[in-house]
């Protein structure tokens, strides 16, 4: 069924569940068309494992086209594999060689337990939401959105932050396993609109507590994050979130 | 009632405090890389044991001195438990790792870089700072000052201890390349006019403290310094 | 035989949803702590509905199959929402929205529900605004607006070409509010297999832990379901790989109607396929028609790099034909022109099933312009190009730089290749004027119903009604059921109705696993999909609709003896979630030949070949198709058709004409 003509192995991370140690695991992979995706590579591969009587390999994809940030594959030491600015799904064939070997395995983070081979449970990224990426107002309450006007270059940098499709390449990355650049995307988008100043100080101190509780690790500034997010959100978030968490703490006179 | 909460505490917090120590050995380094210069005037010491005097004798120098001891104790101490917290937040590693794909591999070491300085304080600390503060030092110049020039210029004819500082201010050079700009980031003090400008002085600034700081024991043991 | 009732109220077109709104009947904040109300999905629809039933005090248990509600397909919506706001001053208003949106339907939608949606479209972007959605700015920081398909004035909100993920993190940002303070109880990697009905009405689900397998018996007052389109059914199309219909059919195989399921919507801007390894197609947002011009060579077969093709060689076929829209023709029109030319031979690249959309001419405008503002005269053409290619960078980089990944060509420097792929469904679960199928207490909303795009939708509307539904309209019609059923206590899990519910779904994943046959379920998707394509896809008739139904029931005979389903039932499958809903796809895909093949006519996205003019323009039949298919289960994939006469009362039915 395949047409193209790259020979590859695959080292793939496969782990039964949660409860079971996992190890890497080699495959070999033939006529692999540089014009597939690399999601599409692995569906030629559980097409060959499946009507070989194996399990195939669990992973998490759902739009292929870069949105949705399901897609969450660590390949060769990069995640989301070499290219920049791309999701897993969006990475193709042809960014690979023939007779390459590939090494794939799932995010690794304390607060991202695998669930099976190469799926985690990124839940933590939803309770970090949870505790304060919103703002509060209820449906129906709203004013004419013309009534607020809003600089664009604000607009426009929030629009930046809010990009993050919460993938959690930076914590997969990030040596630390933290997941400051996505709590600082979120916090920064409401930060910089007038909507987000009512509970400015009141959310970068929730949501920092949630990502602290979650067991992520602590932002050394490596830069890691910001150089492999797939949709470029910047270390300036970062800086705002710490910024306004001092202010919070140091100027604020509320106590949360 | 109102109170800090949580501030020092929080993964902001404790990066606060290394950020906050950080800068505040960053200005001791000024001052000390100030004085140990001192020796270039290559009078025999007489200038620099003039400076080492007073840094010695002043108050408010020997006040800031216990806050400079606090903040080294806090910055490692802080420095260390970060280290062994962030790895426990990673506790399956990976298989491969391409760090050098996404950031400085100095970035990433910052710890042992850490490590590594910490190993050289104590030797540096033994070698000066406990012979100036505690068991005394033994000889005068002809002013009358505490003849400190002399312990430097006696430490440094060892050539494994010369090594041993040179290296030690190869890893300063590259702890304070990322500590820098990464202090102020830290902090929260970011400019899209201001940020390119502190990055570019951090990064003149660890290589010229750093490199003036090697030249000295190397200068002494080659002789040019007497 | 039950009549299909719509509800809709009394009164003239434009008092209807004010009227309702001050006399629906109300439930009071006590009462409301004690009615449980479950949600399946958590797009825009599902998301915003779940959201605002909590805000009011409703306990709402949400359920999705992704690991995240943020995740729903909703947020790969591109190119933008619509909204009567007039911001532009150029003629907008709430009826001229409406009339759109019914001719933009070929007149196959109902008047009443449509006229709510245009209403409800500025309160859309005024809730999202405050939610903090950084939609498109101009200097001035007002909001910015852009032209979509099948309209003459500038009513699409945008941000960027993110608009679906910014309005759904909308959504989904107010839903873990929800969450947050305990009154949405969330269900990620969730799966409904079935409603369960008891005495006439809806109270409940049957749910499918993904992570353990476990069944789950989950119980509400009413059932919300924002489950989504079908267009899976083709295999290949632009929505996501889990997008499905199994919560929308399993509805439907309990009672509820399925209305016009032969409506789809073919995109006409998507990258073409490369390859038999395509799992699926993306789509390049409508909003490139905007600058993009549409053309093939006008010599057949010709094989030249297209910028060697001298101006006077191309064909703008659809500035050609339809003057007065030109590229902004409403979507089933421009696909079916770009077919028209393939078929003709006039195709371009390797597979000749493609068309070109090609930037050059408004990148260089936008240059000019560009120019004068930076004072430069008389600028050369690379100057032009240079400056114009920024400003087309700003508008649609993102879209640029997928383009790019996908074909490895750079659309900055060649004109982008497309072609026509599946993209919405129109037809849905039937839903009344309140959102309510025909199961007491199951409602549909967003594109799991039927109900606002008659037969093609418009661009930039989908989005606009999945939070129509879930923002404004469901919480509020919802109230007319539930306020009876404020006496209702929670119905034991142990009720003979759950039990039965769980026994059937169970009974179905133990005979997938019974089968052990040879085929993968992929193998038999892409079957389905191919037939569905070729046979039920842009262009229909008669003889290949009828082969299409049985090789579709050949198709399910093969399925159900010779798939393969690896692994267990308990634990975490993929391919066992597969094969439920390729199960469901199969049937369905009868139903839409079934469907297609009733509705001798063409309108909006169905075209039937036999039906059409002179000019090859969809040639409806008002006298004898002005109706909804609603289509009844009546057991072992038979159904029965009821229909429900749409009456237009304000606008004048006509030919739809774009010339």
């Amino acid at each position: 069924m395949s047409t193209g003509n790259m020979n590859l192995t695959l080292k793939i991370w496969r782990q039964k569940s949660s409860k079971t140690n996992g190890k890497l695991v080699d495959y070999k992979l033939s006529e692999i068309s540089p014009d597939m995706s690399f999601l599409e590579m692995f569906d030629v591969l559980n097409e060959e494992l499946i009507s070989k009587g194996d399990e195939p390999v669990v992973f998490d994809h759902d739009c292929r086209e870069g949105i949705c940030g399901a897609c969450s594959m660590y390949i060769n030491g990069r995640p989301h594999g070499p290219k920049e600015g791309v999701t897993t799904c969006q990475l193709h064939m042809r960014s690979f060689k023939d007779g390459d070997t590939i090494v794939v395995e799932p995010w690794r983070a304390k607060a991202f337990p695998v669930i099976k081979d190469l799926t985690v449970d990124r839940t933590a990224f939803d309770r970090v939401i949870a505790a304060g990426g919103f703002i509060s107002v209820n449906t129906g309450n709203a004013q004419d959105a013309n009534n607020l006007p809003i600089p664009k270059v604000q607009a426009d940098s929030a629009f930046e932050a809010a990009a993050c499709i919460g993938c959690g390449a930076c914590v997969a990355t990030c040596k630390n396993a933290s997941a400051m650049l996505f709590v600082s995307a979120k916090i920064s988008q409401l930060a910089q609109l007038p909507q987000g100043q009512p509970e400015r100080y009141r959310r970068v101190q929730s949501m920092v507590a949630q990502m602290d509780a979650e067991g992520f690790g602590n932002c050394t500034n490596t830069g890691a994050c910001e150089a492999e997010c797939p949709k470029g959100i910047s270390l300036e978030n970062i800086a705002r979130m710490n910024r306004d968490f001092l202010s919070s703490k140091f100027v604020s006179e509320e106590s949360i | 009632m109102a109170s800090f909460g949580n501030a020092f505490s929080s993964s902001i917090g404790k990066k606060l405090i290394m950020g906050i120590t950080g800068l505040f050995l960053i200005s001791f380094l000024a001052v000390h890389c100030f004085i140990n210069a001192l020796i270039f005037v290559n009078d025999g010491g007489l200038t620099f044991n003039l400076g080492a005097h007073f840094m010695a004798t002043n108050w408010f120098i020997r006040a800031m001195e216990v806050v400079l001891m606090a903040g080294l104790l806090a910055h490692i101490i802080q420095g260390l438990r970060l280290v062994f917290q962030n790895q426990a937040a990673r506790p399956v590693k990976y298989a491969v790792v391409d760090g050098a794909a996404n950031s400085k591999w100095y970035s990433r070491s910052m710890g042992l870089l850490g490590t590594i300085l910490l190993i050289f304080l104590i030797v540096h600390l033994s070698d000066f700072w406990v012979v100036s503060r505690f068991t005394g030092i033994p000889t005068v110049d002809a002013n009358d000052h505490e003849n400190l020039f002399a312990v430097m210029v006696a430490r440094f004819q060892t050539p494994w201890v010369v090594i041993l500082y040179v290296l030690a201010m190869a890893s300063l050079c590259y702890h304070l390349l990322h500590g820098f700009a990464s202090a102020f980031q830290t902090l929260g003090w970011n400019h899209k006019k201001y940020t390119p400008l502190i990055k570019a002085f951090g990064v003149w600034y660890s290589i010229i403290i750093s490199i003036l700081f090697a030249i000295m024991p190397v200068a002494i043991y080659a002789g040019f310094i007497k | 035989m039950a009549e299909l009732n719509a509800n809709i109220p009394e009164g003239d077109l434009m008092e209807k949803w004010t009227k309702l709104k001050s006399s629906m009947p109300l439930v009071n904040p006590a009462n409301k702590r004690s009615i449980e109300v479950i949600v399946v999905g958590s797009g825009l629809a599902g998301a915003s509905a779940a959201a605002t039933l909590a805000e009011m005090g409703y306990k709402v248990k949400c359920f999705c199959f992704q690991d995240s509600p943020r995740r729903a397909h909703s947020i790969a919506a591109q190119g933008g929402i619509n909204a009567a706001k007039n911001y532009q001053n150029d003629g907008d208003s709430t009826y001229r929205l409406f009339y759109d949106t019914i001719k933009g339907g070929d007149y196959r939608a109902r008047e009443a529900n449509v006229y709510r949606l245009a209403e409800v479209s500025a309160n859309i972007i005024d809730q999202c605004v405050a939610q903090g959605v950084p939609l498109a700015r101009e200097y001035g920081g007002l909001l910015d607006n852009r032209s979509f398909g099948g309209t003459q004035v500038q009513r699409t909100f945008y941000a960027a070409g993110q608009t679906g993920q910014q309005l759904l993190l909308g959504a989904y940002s107010a839903l873990e509010r929800q969450i947050g303070m305990g009154k949405v109880e969330m269900f990620t990697r969730h799966e409904m297999m079935d409603v369960v009905v008891i005495d006439g009405k809806a109270r409940g689900i049957i749910a499918r832990n993904l992570i353990t397998g476990e069944l789950e018996r989950h119980f509400g007052h009413a059932v919300l379901l924002g489950s989504g389109g079908y267009g899976n059914v083709f295999y290949l199309s632009t929505n996501a790989m889990g997008s499905n219909v199994t919560a929308a059919w399993k509805a439907h195989k309990k009672g509820a109607f399925f209305g016009n399921p032969c409506y789809t919507q073919i995109h006409p801007t998507c990258i073409p396929v490369s390859g038999d390894h395509q799992s699926k197609l993306t789509l390049m947002s409508e909003s490139l028609r905007n600058d993009g011009r549409i053309w093939v060579p006008k010599k057949k077969g010709d094989d030249r790099s297209p910028i060697d093709i001298p101006e006077e060689e191309r064909d703008y076929y659809l500035e050609r034909r339809y003057p007065a829209f030109g590229n902004l023709v409403p979507r089933d029109v421009a696909s079916r022109a770009a077919k028209e030319r393939c078929d003709a031979g006039y195709g371009v690249g390797k597979s000749k099933l493609a068309v070109y959309l090609d930037f050059k001419a408004n990148t260089e405008r936008y240059g000019r312009i560009e120019a004068n503002k930076h004072n430069i005269h008389n600028p050369d053409k690379e100057t032009c190009m240079r400056l114009g290619r920024e400003v087309i960078k700003e508008k649609y980089g993102n879209l640029f730089d997928m383009y790019k990944q996908i074909t490895g060509e750079d659309p900055y420097e060649l004109p982008m290749r497309i072609y026509p792929a599946v993209h919405y469904t129109m037809g849905g679960l039937w839903v009344d004027y309140n959102l309510m199928t025909t199961v007491p207490g199951l409602y549909a909303m967003g594109e799991a119903n039927f109900s606002d795009h008659g037969a093609n939708r418009l661009g930039a509307s989908a989005l606009m009604q999945g939070l129509a539904d879930g923002y404004f309209v469901i919480p509020l019609t919802i109230g007319a059921y539930l306020s009876k059923e404020i006496a209702t206590k929670a119905i034991p899990l142990d009720h003979p109705a759950f039990v039965e519910a769980e026994a059937s779904v169970k009974s179905i994943v133990d005979k997938f696993f019974a089968i052990k046959g040879t085929k993968s379920v992929d193998h038999f998707h892409k079957k389905l999909g191919k037939i569905m394509w070729d046979k039920c896809g842009m262009a229909r008739n008669a003889k290949g609709l009828t082969e299409a139904i049985a090789e579709i029931q050949q198709l399910r005979k093969d399925f159900w003896s010779d798939v393969r389903v690896p692994g267990e039932a308990n634990e975490f499958n993929p391919e066992l979630e597969k094969a439920g809903r390729v199960a469901d796809f199969i049937e369905l895909g009868e139903l839409m030949c079934i469907d297609a093949l009733n509705r001798n006519e063409s309108c909006g996205g169905h075209f039937r070949e036999e039906y059409q003019t002179e000019e090859g323009e969809a040639l409806r039949d008002d006298e004898n198709y002005a109706y909804v298919s609603a289509w009844e289960y009546k057991g072992d994939v038979t159904f029965n058709l009821h229909k429900e006469e749409l009456k237009f009362e304000n606008i004048k039915v006509a030919q739809r004409s774009y010339k």
